[in-house]
């Protein structure tokens, strides 16, 4: 069969595919979205958009005891949230192969910090794996089933972004769908509760054992020897860099199991090199390992705990070597990401730095608000923190909650935001919280929600609805704006930050970029009118920018959203035809 | 290693993800080891966005560094100059004349610099500027600039023209085929 370029993610979601996939739940999160979409893409393998990893995972758990195969993907920070059922599901142990992805994102290309999810595995005890192209991708995956079920174990295979993200060639196997196993009662196994979690603990202890022995001579784990003056042991995209800087002048020890791993097989390699370096980003998870079993290496007193490895800091540190490169002798100003013209997002930021509030932000597109010129961002932690914290800031300075408000957008809100906004009613702190409902979830690129009506493969679904959901809980006052009409917004939250009871804004506007949004004509500028007094210029449009002291507008980004207009006290922007 | 590395770089929204998929097609068609590295996400729309596409025998590491890339191909002149140092001693520079205000210009806290392309050349770089919108109109879209500029680095390269025309075919919706043939061929005889 003729070879294919894929992505990591799509390489990961063939071979669950051919693995025997049958259950497949997930939350996106950059750089790990694409797994399941190309999941949703198989008739043969139910899958879902959960409202959080944690669901997800226990959706996950739950079909893989029942007999199923199953999956449930996530970024790094996602499995912060999933962790409890990992945690126990590791003891557990499951019927029909339980399979996780976790995408780290070293470098923080799209994240919020730069955990290191390898110490999951090793804290709860859970065999990882880690592929470094897409071909190793699509085998990993295939394999990890078969392996959960001969340990009796989940499996996460660990991705970074370069290998989530890079496409590579795969070949394409078939698919081997094992059915769905018997499910035999066996509350010793199922029920943890203490007196069986003990027993199961110890059955966890064993098997940490029993892999440790596997890994020993795995075929995950593989020894390549050409010159011995260095020896590298490494795992993931780094041995693809390590392999590009140094070639044939080092031997190789390529973890493709990270947890647990060998250690024999590692004194081996170590003893036949004169100099071992083990090459990892982020944390020295397997330098720790080394160096706890008496191996002698070099990792993080040479490189870095942060950001992102490749060849040339690879050849710069060992090597010594550098390649040539020019400048051109200029300033370059740099481009950071900007909400893009006609976001909904911009016109809530614009209302909200008039009342000069402070702004408890959360996880989405809408961080954004945080860069000049609209600045309106305070804090940002995680999923559902805007609204938590809001509540803990509003305890704590109760003189200024009239002065402070949350934004969570639709997805994050079902995500986490709405055990927060409980929190917030059943302790009564007179919060204002916000829901940005762009009717999608925006930032990882446009997936389906409980809140958009339609299930990952589109089909049509029960939609929550926000406002019966706020008043459940016990907030009476909760309304609905249109962020494209200013003064509309800015009077809801003058009078929701006024009154005396918590409340809820929805601000509803379709994401700009969805394809059923109908674009207006581009707005003009009339240069005649035009005073050139940048009043336009305050929301941070990259449509709009300023040419000879007048505001020009690029009519291939406008989408005639309005917003600058109501800026405009001289009429001059006009409609478009 | 004889592997060879070319770099898209633009800003997010260009459609320089498109060209990355034709590239990677035609190098694949080629029978090469093919390796292509790109940051997704809507969250990058309007940030500086870079591709990495690399080809040969056997393609170890999926990303470009300082002074490795073969080939630049940026959609945007600012977005030449910031990634210039990519380029390897001798390689081929290919820039499209539009500018876009990043947002610190829009806000004036920063200068868009005058002279970009001159600056670039004073370097002592090979670089091919087009403006290659009035092209894509030409050929019936503004959208199809992305399309244009990969027939400016199709004829840099010693690939087959037919290869190209294939790979256009099959990465392109039927409804636009014509239109993204035309835009190919204009960029790809631009002198």
């Amino acid at each position: 069969m003729a070879k294919e370029l894929m992505i990591g993610n799509e390489a990961v979601a063939r071979g669950l595919y051919e693995g025997g996939l049958r259950v497949a739940s997930s939350y996106p999160g950059t750089p790990s979205t694409e797994i399941t979409e190309c999941i949703s893409t198989y008739d043969d393998i139910y899958s879902e958009w959960a409202p959080n990893e944690k669901v997800a995972a226990e959706v996950a758990l739950g079909a893989a005891i029942a007999g199923a195969r199953s999956f449930c993907g996530m970024k790094h920070v996602g499995l912060n949230v999933a962790a409890e059922a990992i945690f126990t599901g590791s003891y557990t142990g499951v019927n029909a192969g339980w399979v996780l992805a976790v995408a780290d994102d070293p470098g923080m290309h799209s994240s919020q910090n730069e955990q290191d999810s390898r110490h999951y595995a090793k804290a709860s005890k859970v065999m990882m794996l880690e592929p470094s192209d897409s071909a190793e991708c699509l085998e990993f995956a295939k394999k990890a089933f078969e392996l959960s079920e001969k340990f009796d174990c989940p499996v996460i295979l660990r991705l970074t972004t370069r290998v989530a993200h890079s496409r590579s060639l795969v070949e394409k196997g078939e698919r081997n769908d094992i059915g769905v196993k018997e499910y035999v009662k066996n509350p010793q196994k199922y029920v943890m509760m203490p007196a069986m979690a003990k027993g199961r603990h110890v059955v966890v202890e064993q098997r940490i054992i029993d892999q440790t022995n596997w890994a020993e001579s795995c075929e995950f784990n593989r020894v390549e020897m050409n010159d011995t003056k260095i020896g590298v042991i490494a795992s993931g995209v780094c041995y693809q860099y390590a392999k590009e800087a140094l070639g044939k002048n080092a031997s190789y020890l390529k973890l493709g199991c990270v947890y647990p791993m060998p250690v024999e097989l590692i004194k081996d390699f170590a003893s036949k090199c004169d100099k071992v370096y083990v090459l990892e980003e982020l944390d020295p998870f397997i330098e720790e390992h080394c160096k706890t079993n008496g191996i002698e290496v070099i990792g993080k007193d040479a490189f870095s705990l942060q950001g992102e490895y490749s060849q040339s800091l690879i050849a710069k540190t060992i090597l010594g070597v550098e390649a040539e490169s020019v400048s051109a002798d200029l300033e370059i100003p740099g481009r950071p990401p900007v909400l893009c013209a006609g976001c909904p997002h911009r016109g809530l930021f614009y209302a909200l730095k008039k009342q000069k509030v402070t702004v408890s932000g959360d996880i989405g597109c809408y961080t954004l608000g945080a860069l000049a010129p609209l600045g309106m961002i305070d804090t940002c932690i995680c999923m559902g923190a805007s609204v938590s914290a809001l509540h803990g800031r509003n305890k704590a300075d109760a003189a200024n909650e009239k002065k402070s408000v949350a934004v969570i957008g639709d997805s994050t809100f079902i995500h986490s935001g709405v055990t927060g906004l409980i929190d917030i009613a059943y302790n009564a702190s007179n919060s204002t919280v916000i829901i940005l409902d762009n009717s999608i979830t925006g930032m990882t690129g446009h997936q389906q929600n409980p809140t958009t009506g339609k299930t990952i493969k589109g089909d049509p679904a029960t939609a929550v609805n926000l406002e019966a959901l706020a008043k459940a809980v016990g907030i009476n006052r909760v309304r609905v704006v249109d962020p494209y009409n200013l003064k509309e917004t800015e009077n809801a939250i003058k009078e929701e930050l006024a009154a005396e009871e918590p409340s809820v804004i929805i601000s509803r506007r379709p994401c700009a970029l969805l394809k059923y949004v109908k674009h207006e004509p581009s707005l003009k500028v009339n240069a005649d009118k035009c005073r050139g007094c940048t009043a336009c210029m305050k929301i941070g449009c990259p449509a709009i920018s300023f040419r000879d002291k007048k505001a020009v507008i690029d009519f291939t980004q406008c989408i005639g959203c309005g917003v600058c207009q109501q800026l405009c006290a001289f009429d001059a922007i006009e409609k478009g035809e | 290693m004889n592997t060879k590395s070319i770099m898209i770089v633009g800003v997010g929204g260009q459609g320089t993800l498109l060209s990355s998929r034709l590239l990677g097609s035609v190098l694949t068609a080629e029978g090469h080891d093919v390796k292509v590295s790109e940051v997704h996400g809507m969250s990058q729309r309007g940030g500086s966005v870079v591709t990495y596409v690399k080809y040969g025998e056997e393609v170890a590491s999926p990303i470009i560094e300082k002074g490795e890339a073969d080939y630049i191909l940026s959609f945007e002149q600012l977005e030449a100059a910031r990634w210039l140092p990519f380029l390897k001693k001798g390689g081929k520079l290919i820039v499209n004349t539009q500018k876009i205000d990043p947002m610190p210009v829009v806000i004036g806290t920063a200068e868009y610099p005058d002279g970009v392309i001159e600056a670039i050349a004073a370097t002592g770089t090979d670089v091919t500027s087009i403006d290659a919108l009035p092209l894509a109109v030409e050929a019936g879209s503004s959208k199809a600039v992305n399309v244009v500029l990969m027939g400016v680095l199709a004829a840099k390269t010693d690939i087959a023209y037919d290869v190209w025309v294939e790979a256009v075919k099959a990465t392109v919706p039927p409804k636009f085929l014509e239109l993204n043939l035309k835009a190919f061929e204009l960029g790809y005889n631009y002198r």
